[in-house]
């Protein structure tokens, strides 16, 4: 019992992780309506940025403050700049797009900060709890996530821009007849994915270290919680996140032969077996079409 | 990821039924040009360049797969890859431990892959979009490791990997092996080509495309969309498992590392570029996957990875429907020229 509540634990810490990917992950999707592969690129790029202010001497929330903010404003540039002209080309277009975006961002940070793998400070210390099951930062971490989700239930549920960004995303015409300016909630929702995606790059660096290649792994959960807790819902992604990561640790504790090869393939088979009763995920909407 | 099947654009008449069949037509033509210099040229060439050749010709077939997935009927797959490898190691592992001919490997990976495809198509037809994305993502995720697997690894050799012997030329022709690979390789291409395409302008082709266009009135039409989606995918994974094989042979070696994730996007970039649903441009893709990133490396070491992006946004704003656009406007260049 001790040693399924020890594992059921560290899960729940490294579902943190993904939670926090699966997040920025959904916000993306409620803004475009597409998953974007280059996600996790573009939150790695941020934390290098944090890296870089730190390097420089500014104090840890001074970085991370700034880094949020850049990945802000590139958001927007890159929807403004490389998605908007695609405009309403076909979806295979735009994943190509991503693609690009993903080797592009790679192969920049590679080329600024090098392959060498660097380790990344955390303000709330690595004290070991619950008799060293989770360290402090990690639960640092679950709590920033929960936090931020709060947040962005506050933000989509009583703010004007909220509101009209979740229009623009539902009914794009009927919101563009009551005013809104689609196009920018958009570009607002990339942004705010890209800031999103800082913070979690930010959470995520103490634990897997830095490097341009640290988040394929990490983006391949968060996408995974996330249509498990179902891609409408974002309370649904960071519960999706936290089941993932629970689930690959019990996988890899209770099944024999299990080691961490197979661990990700056997989260995945579980998924897509929950897809096919569940196809909207756990907590997503059930898409309704009028025919 | 919803509209997938909406936006593809409707398939080009691969034959014009209002021309004679005799006449020849300039896209006929086109293609025959096309064979002409496939056939002519590597006689000219180095054995190097026969090999990259023959890479590209294979994934031209596994592009055609996934494009009469994606392109027919509206499917989407990034787990081809996983196809491919099961291809590989089904024509290997007959070939290195049952001493199988390859002439018989060979479709006998394809029909084991087709069997795993349309399998496969079950728990695929109760996704859509995104989360068939998903899913056949998983697929490509799980294969290596699977491949590697200890319990498997007198068969698959685990991680080192299988050799397969490279087929010589037979009754005694004095082509090199490469070559020869080649010629089988390209004829393959040929046969799945033209079955591809009579797929398409078929019956059964016609059912994929309404199901593909829209769903509800396929089915209130009659098509049985269980059927039809099952056996798209089991083709596709078939025409793929094909390809597989005969790039076990070709490259002589299986190695599970080689089939990752990174595969199948690369053969799904490859289908964009050349354009979906237009079979002729999965050539057009392969050559791009293979080439480009090779040129991307010698413009730029350190940057390759950025200049092959550049290179993807460059084709996607110039011709968003691909290599297909590129040889209509072509077309239509050279008949207002003609006039």
């Amino acid at each position: 019992m001790e040693l399924f509540t020890n594992q059921v634990l560290s899960g729940i810490a490294t579902g943190a992780i993904y939670a926090c990917m699966a997040l920025a992950v959904v916000m993306i999707y409620e803004a475009i309506d597409h998953l974007n592969f280059a996600q996790g690129e573009m939150a790695m790029f941020s934390t290098f940025i944090a890296w870089q202010c730190l390097q420089w001497g500014i104090p840890y929330w001074g970085a991370f403050i700034i880094s949020v903010v850049l990945s802000f404003v590139a958001g927007v540039i890159i929807e403004r700049t490389l998605f908007r002209p695609l405009g309403h080309a076909s979806i295979l277009v735009h994943i190509a797009g991503f693609i690009a975006l993903f080797a592009i961002i790679n192969s920049v940070a590679g080329l600024i900060w090098d392959f060498t793998i660097k380790p990344f400070p955390t303000p709330f210390g690595s004290t070991p709890l619950l008799g060293g099951v989770i360290s402090s930062h990690q639960a640092g971490m679950i709590v920033v996530t929960l936090l931020l989700l709060a947040l962005l239930y506050l933000f989509f549920r009583f703010t004007r821009v909220g509101l009209a960004m979740r229009a623009a995303a539902t009914l794009p015409e009927s919101a563009k007849l009551v005013g809104i300016n689609v196009g920018w909630m958009i570009a607002l929702g990339w942004g705010l994915a890209a800031a999103i995606g800082a913070i979690a790059g930010i959470m995520i660096a103490p634990v897997i270290f830095l490097e341009p290649n640290m988040m394929g792994g990490v983006l391949l959960y968060g996408f995974v919680g996330a249509v498990l807790g179902g891609l409408s819902s974002p309370g649904g992604a960071v519960a999706g996140g936290f089941m993932v990561g629970v689930l690959e640790n019990l996988a890899g504790t209770y099944i024999p032969g299990v080691g961490n090869e197979l661990k990700l393939p056997i989260a995945l088979a579980m998924i897509v077996a929950v897809l096919v009763f569940k196809p909207n995920g756990l907590f997503g909407r059930v898409q309704v079409q009028r025919v | 990821m919803m509209s997938t099947a909406q936006d593809t654009i409707p398939p080009i008449a691969t034959a014009n039924p209002a021309a004679p069949k005799s006449a020849l037509t300039v896209p006929l033509a086109a293609s025959l040009v096309t064979l002409a210099l496939l056939i002519v040229v590597p006689l000219f060439m180095k054995n190097f360049y026969v090999f990259q050749l023959t890479i590209i010709v294979i994934y031209a077939i596994a592009i055609l797969s996934l494009n009469i997935l994606t392109g027919a009927s509206g499917q989407f797959s990034l787990g081809h890859s996983a196809f491919f490898a099961v291809g590989a190691y089904a024509a290997g592992i007959l070939m290195e431990h049952a001493n199988v001919p390859y002439p018989l490997a060979i479709p006998a990976a394809g029909l084991i892959c087709f069997v795993v495809g349309f399998l496969f198509g079950f728990p695929a037809l109760r996704l859509k979009g995104v989360y068939l994305a998903l899913a056949t993502f998983a697929l490509a995720v799980a294969a290596p490791p699977l491949f590697k697997l200890g319990t498997f690894e007198h068969w698959t050799g685990g991680v080192q990997g299988l050799l397969v012997t490279k087929p010589d030329a037979p009754f005694g022709m004095a082509i090199s092996q490469d070559r020869w690979v080649y010629y089988v390789t390209l004829t393959i291409a040929i046969i799945i080509y033209l079955l591809s395409v009579n797929l398409l302008n078929s019956r059964s082709g016609r059912a994929l495309m309404a199901i593909r266009d829209n769903e509800i009135a396929a089915s209130s039409m009659g098509v049985d969309l269980a059927l039809y989606k099952t056996l798209a995918f089991g083709i596709s994974a078939g025409f793929t498992g094909i390809a597989g094989a005969l790039s076990a042979i070709a490259v002589a070696y299986i190695a599970p590392d080689a089939y990752t994730v990174n595969f199948a996007i690369a053969l799904f970039l490859g289908m964009v570029i050349g354009g979906v649903g237009w079979l002729p441009g999965s050539l057009a893709g392969a050559a791009f996957i293979v080439l480009v990133p090779n040129m991307a490396e010698s413009v730029s070491k350190g940057l390759s990875g950025a200049v092959f992006g550049v290179f993807i946004i460059a084709v996607i704003f110039l011709l968003p429907n691909g290599a297909r656009q590129l040889a209509y406007f072509v077309y239509a260049q050279a008949k207002k020229l003609a006039k």
